[in-house]
């Protein structure tokens, strides 16, 4: 696999370099102490064309493909895994189910204000009792009078929540086909019946908004129908394989981040008369850290390189966030313990990127599915 | 109308410098930026043209990697560029580049309602002569160090920022303006101009191209018709630390007055 990257590629990598340099990075520690949304950021991010990156300009979206879209996450997961999730889910779990499922009305009417960033997208599979085991959907949809659906249910663990307008949710239309009974929605934020729950204190990415959804006979007109009746279940687990690279990415620049700190710290820090870089166990840590973010980069970029290409990619996707996730988890550990007791103080960005790496095992598909969906691709059955 | 914005590729000198062993600066191995003041430059065209939907043309001179310094400005969102390169420019000064790029300018063409913006000066050079001596060359009424800009109808009123204070002029199209990072803060390029950067139009100028020019001549363009020879260049001393003198009182003026003194200064 060509891993060369376009003129463009280079040329759109080091823009979102100086942009998370100069406007992401300064905020980072201060967004997460205050568990408070960026929004001010994401409003930047939108006029630079970071919230449609891989979408055709028909539609609002900045003409770019996917691997772009990928280097934007990692570079923003760099200095902000916060951010980075944002754009994200926005664009992976959001805008990419109605580009790629929806009818030519629901894309011209709901991509050019995603898109531009003007609104920002959000994603409702999840609910108390179906997380991993997402067909055990009690959200039910059911059809009035007027072939409108009415919802009611909560979903639950939301990204961007609580500043999203627009929702792609998933309802049960019909509880005796199961899977098959799962449809999907297109969902405003202003529809009557329509409100968000309570907002979720969490370990890492606290910049982002993470809440619950309520649905209370929310009624939802018949053209917001994303594909078709009872295809839900496979909008939503299509959308979870594109999201994956996403997340992928996301642990990526966590990881590649820390390792960042990590060299300029031990090169400045002295014990033992010697700065800590001269110490042969930090030489080591360093190489293997490196050597599992970068073999992680080729996982995530190959992912990419298929989805762009439109190739099978799911399982590609699959290894990609099990072994980023896993290996960001490891590698910002390690940099903490280079840290040492400074590592564990938040004046330094070690602890929180070990945090937020955390969450990239467990969302959009736990390591555990993700090893499911690989063995399965095996046949291993 | 035309906003034509003449830029640099600079050594970045945030990096490490390096230095020729006969003293010129090693450009080949030292990592390169579009000069500072010059993204000010292309941010005020952006803007007017933002405001009137002017055309903005980035010209420089500079070796063919220069390419890549005009792509990203056109990510940024100027229309098309023009590099200007041959190896007849190779070794000009500020005198000769100025000859060369107000040739390049009289090529596009400077009309009526058209401006041309320069930054202040580059950081390699720091001379601020480039700017002024093209608009010398191309006959173009010229205001320097602009820190602020408002166009209304054919006349621009630039607040002009001095040593020791603001200066306001107005003055009519077509004229050149230097600008400094007092002015605006640039703009990223967005990633649609990013892909929008290679299909742009793109042209290259060499020697061929402007020599029917009255300002080009062998003469007057490359080294040997450089008029500045530069016969060495070193890394200044660092200079020591500053004294303080603290008190209102006699005895310590009196040491003032003795230093200063001793040092000629009174």
């Amino acid at each position: 696999m060509d891993f060369h990257l376009t003129k463009e590629q280079e040329m759109v990598r080091k823009m979102y370099r100086e942009f998370a340099e100069n406007e992401v990075k300064p905020l980072a520690q201060e967004i997460d102490e205050e568990e408070r949304f960026p929004q001010e950021t994401v409003e930047k991010m939108a006029k630079l064309g970071m919230m449609g990156i891989y979408f055709p300009k028909e539609y609002g979206g900045a003409g770019g493909d996917v691997l772009s879209y990928v280097m934007c996450v990692e570079e923003l997961a760099k200095v902000c895994g916060t951010t980075a999730v944002i754009v994200s889910a926005h664009t992976s779990l959001c805008c990419a189910p109605i580009f790629e499922h929806g009818t030519e009305e629901q894309k011209k009417k709901y991509l050019p204000d995603l898109l531009s960033g003007r609104k920002i997208g959000a994603f409702g599979l999840t609910e108390p009792g179906a997380g991993t085991d997402a067909s055990g959907q009690q959200t039910m949809a059911v059809k009035n009078e007027n072939g409108d659906y009415v919802l009611n249910g909560t979903k639950c663990f939301i990204t961007n929540g609580t500043v999203a307008d627009t929702f792609v949710i998933f309802a049960m239309t019909d509880k005796s086909q199961g899977n098959h009974g799962i449809s999907a929605f297109i969902v405003e934020r202003s529809f009557p019946g329509f409100s968000v729950g309570k907002h979720e204190k969490k370990m890492g990415i606290r910049g982002s908004s993470t809440c619950d959804l309520i649905f209370e006979d929310c009624v939802v007109p018949k053209e917001n129908l994303l594909g078709k009746e009872g295809k839900g279940f496979k909008i939503a687990m299509m959308t979870l394989d594109g999201g994956r690279i996403g997340i992928a990415a996301q642990a990526l620049g966590l990881g590649e981040g820390a390792i960042i700190e990590a060299i300029k710290y031990t090169k400045e820090r002295v014990q033992f008369k010697r700065r800590l870089s001269q110490f042969q166990n930090t030489q080591f840590q360093l190489a293997d850290m490196h050597t599992r973010m970068q073999a992680a980069q080729y996982l995530v970029y190959a992912a990419a390189m298929k989805k762009q290409n439109h190739e099978p990619y799911s399982m590609d996707a699959a290894m990609a966030k099990l072994f980023a996730a896993e290996s960001a988890s490891d590698v910002t550990r390690r940099a903490v313990q280079l840290f040492g007791g400074y590592g564990y103080t938040r004046e330094y960005p070690v602890e929180r990127m070990m945090r937020d790496a955390k969450i990239t095992e467990i969302y959009e598909g736990t390591s555990e599915v993700q090893r499911m969906v690989i063995s399965s691709n095996l046949g291993v059955k | 109308m035309k906003i034509i914005v003449c830029v640099k590729q600079v050594p970045d000198t945030s990096g490490k410098v390096a230095v020729n062993p006969d003293g010129t600066l090693n450009r080949a191995s030292m990592a390169t930026i579009t000069n500072p003041d010059d993204l000010n430059a292309v941010e005020a065209a952006l803007t007017l043209k933002e405001q009137t939907g002017a055309e903005v043309i980035v010209v420089s001179m500079g070796p063919p990697p220069a390419e890549g310094m005009l792509r990203e400005l056109l990510a940024r969102g100027c229309d098309r560029a023009v590099l200007v390169s041959g190896r007849e420019f190779g070794g000009s000064d500020t005198y000769a580049t100025s000859q060369i790029l107000a040739a390049a300018i009289n090529q596009i063409g400077v009309e009526k309602e058209d401006v041309v913006f320069c930054g202040r000066q580059a950081i390699d050079g720091d001379t601020a002569q480039v700017g002024p001596q093209i608009a010398e060359k191309l006959g173009l009424p010229q205001v320097s160090y602009a820190a602020e800009i408002v166009k209304d109808g054919d006349t621009l009123t630039i607040k002009r920022m001095l040593e020791d204070g603001y200066m306001t002029i107005k003055v009519k199209t077509p004229c050149l303006i230097t600008c400094i990072k007092e002015l605006n803060t640039p703009r990223y390029m967005s990633v649609g101009g990013v892909f929008e950067a290679y299909s742009k139009p793109y042209t290259v100028l060499d020697y061929n191209a402007l020599k029917d020019d009255p300002l080009i001549d062998k003469t007057t363009i490359g080294l040997s018709g450089s008029p500045t020879n530069i016969l060495t260049s070193f890394t200044p001393p660092l200079k020591g630390a500053g004294m303080m003198l603290e008190g209102a009182d006699r005895a310590t003026c009196e040491k003032l007055a003795g230093i200063m003194a001793a040092k000629h200064m009174i």
